[in-house]
């Protein structure tokens, strides 16, 4: 069987982003970077994603939008925080609006720095994603195959 | 001697149509890329695609989600398994009919407005392509005598002889059929739509796999409605077929490639003019020439 991460569909948010690392993020699917060799695909709908890839801080009215996304994806799922506002709220942490980063909200497996982070590093914060993907996508099969010993014994 | 060889053929269809349809989505996305400048991702791509989708969680939205998406896929099987089998030409268009209501009833089963919105998009495509599916197997009955397909290998001359126009018209509302731009307003597979996913808006991991495989044995089946155009009695039409077959698909990939999706009314009325003039045009020629001689 082909490995899980050779085919990450990957859904983007943007939190609060000021749009420099929406931009970045689109440009690594242009003809330079080219991510769709990776087998990534960028999708508008959570239901299909296997990675969340958000940029930009948290604020108290996308605070239930991103958990609710979250809850709408499948297992296994993997989050990705682009870009420093992301990570921990960056310039604008200290702003009344603003909880912080992506995790005071949903737990994140791979923080991407920058300002605005550079498409080299997102592509390789994904390559990252699909090291934990491929982790989860095992731990939850074994976790499923406990289970399914659980109810035959 | 005939029977065994359409029992085969239906079963080859059943068999091998995965691989071709799933080889034929990679060649799609490969060329795709290779038009806009850009590398692209591995042929088999759309094979790990699917078997990540099997392995995936299910979220199902409804408890009736399952059956009608198997049904669809059942139902897209037995459609291109009767028409490889070389059966009647109604029949196969009267079971893709039932199989597209399935998938439009898998949608709209969740409740979700995306869904929702999308099947009665995926209708109104239904709507679009149905007249001209019918005077395709109409204009087989003119040109052959016949409303099997097995029949087209008793012919002197390929069909699309007798039937340019109704080729032409097929050609159109094929767009619509493989979910191509400018006409795959119900779902696309290109990522930003106004309708999240559309009609597949809520189908997660085995769901969403079924309906891929469906629409690879679909396409395979369209394509062998393209190649019965190009076949007859002579040993070389099936070459002439392959040919037809692998210029259709790679004109689909490049109308993808540079063209807009368009609002549903221009959709149905380019349709409709295209079915009559084309496909009605060529019917009432046939007629004509069938009188006269």
């Amino acid at each position: 069987m082909p490995k899980f991460s050779k085919s990450p569909w990957v859904m983007h948010y943007d939190g609060s982003s000021c749009n420099g690392c929406d931009i970045e993020v689109l440009a690594s699917l242009t003809p330079l970077y080219d991510i769709e060799r990776f087998g990534v695909v960028n999708t508008g709908d959570p239901r299909h994603a296997d990675i969340l890839l958000i940029t930009g801080g948290i604020n108290y009215h996308n605070e239930s939008v991103v958990r609710q996304i979250f809850e709408q994806m499948p297992e296994p799922k993997v989050v990705v925080a682009v870009g420093i506002c992301a990570c921990s709220g960056g310039v604008f942490r200290d702003c009344y609006n603003i909880k912080g980063g992506v995790d005071t909200t949903i737990p994140v497996d791979v923080y991407v720095p920058g300002c605005a982070a550079r498409p080299e590093s997102i592509i390789d914060g994904l390559v990252q994603a699909l090291d934990v993907l491929e982790k989860k996508s095992a731990a939850s099969a074994a976790l499923s195959e406990g289970e399914s010993n659980a109810q035959q014994s | 001697m005939i029977y065994l060889y359409r029992t085969l053929s239906m079963l080859a269809y059943v068999l091998l149509a995965p691989l071709v349809g799933g080889f034929l989505a990679g060649l799609d996305r490969k060329l795709s890329a290779r038009m806009q400048g850009r590398m692209g991702p591995p042929l088999l791509q759309p094979f790990y695609d699917l078997a990540k989708l099997f392995k995936k969680q299910v979220l199902a939205v409804s408890r009736y989600q399952f059956m009608m998406v198997a049904s669809f896929l059942a139902m897209v099987i037995g459609t291109g398994a009767l028409f490889f089998g070389g059966f009647d030409l109604l029949l196969v268009f009267f079971v893709l009919t039932t199989a597209c209501m399935f998938f439009v009833l898998a949608a709209t089963v969740t409740n979700s407005p995306y869904a929702e919105l999308g099947a009665q998009r995926e209708l109104i495509q239904m709507l679009s392509y149905e007249p001209m599916i019918l005077l395709t197997a109409v204009g087989f009955y003119m040109a052959n005598g016949s409303f099997r397909g097995v029949d087209v290998f008793y012919t002197d001359e390929p069909a699309i002889v007798r039937l340019p126009g109704v080729f032409l018209g097929l050609l159109f509302i094929l767009t619509i059929k493989f979910r191509k731009s400018p006409f795959d307003l119900s779902t696309s597979h290109h990522a930003h739509q106004e309708l999240v996913k559309g009609v597949t808006t809520e189908f997660s991991g085995v769901l969403m796999g079924m309906v891929e495989l469906a629409h690879w044995y679909e396409n395979v089946f369209l394509l062998g409605l393209v190649a019965l155009f190009f076949v007859s009695s002579a040993w070389w039409s099936g070459l002439l077929a392959v040919g037809a077959v692998l210029l259709v698909w790679f004109l689909e990939v490049l109308i993808d490639n540079t063209s807009a999706r368009v609002k549903w009314n221009h959709m149905l009325r380019s349709a409709w003019i295209v079915t009559a003039v084309c496909g009605g045009g060529n019917l009432l020629v046939l007629e004509i020439i069938r009188m006269l001689f």
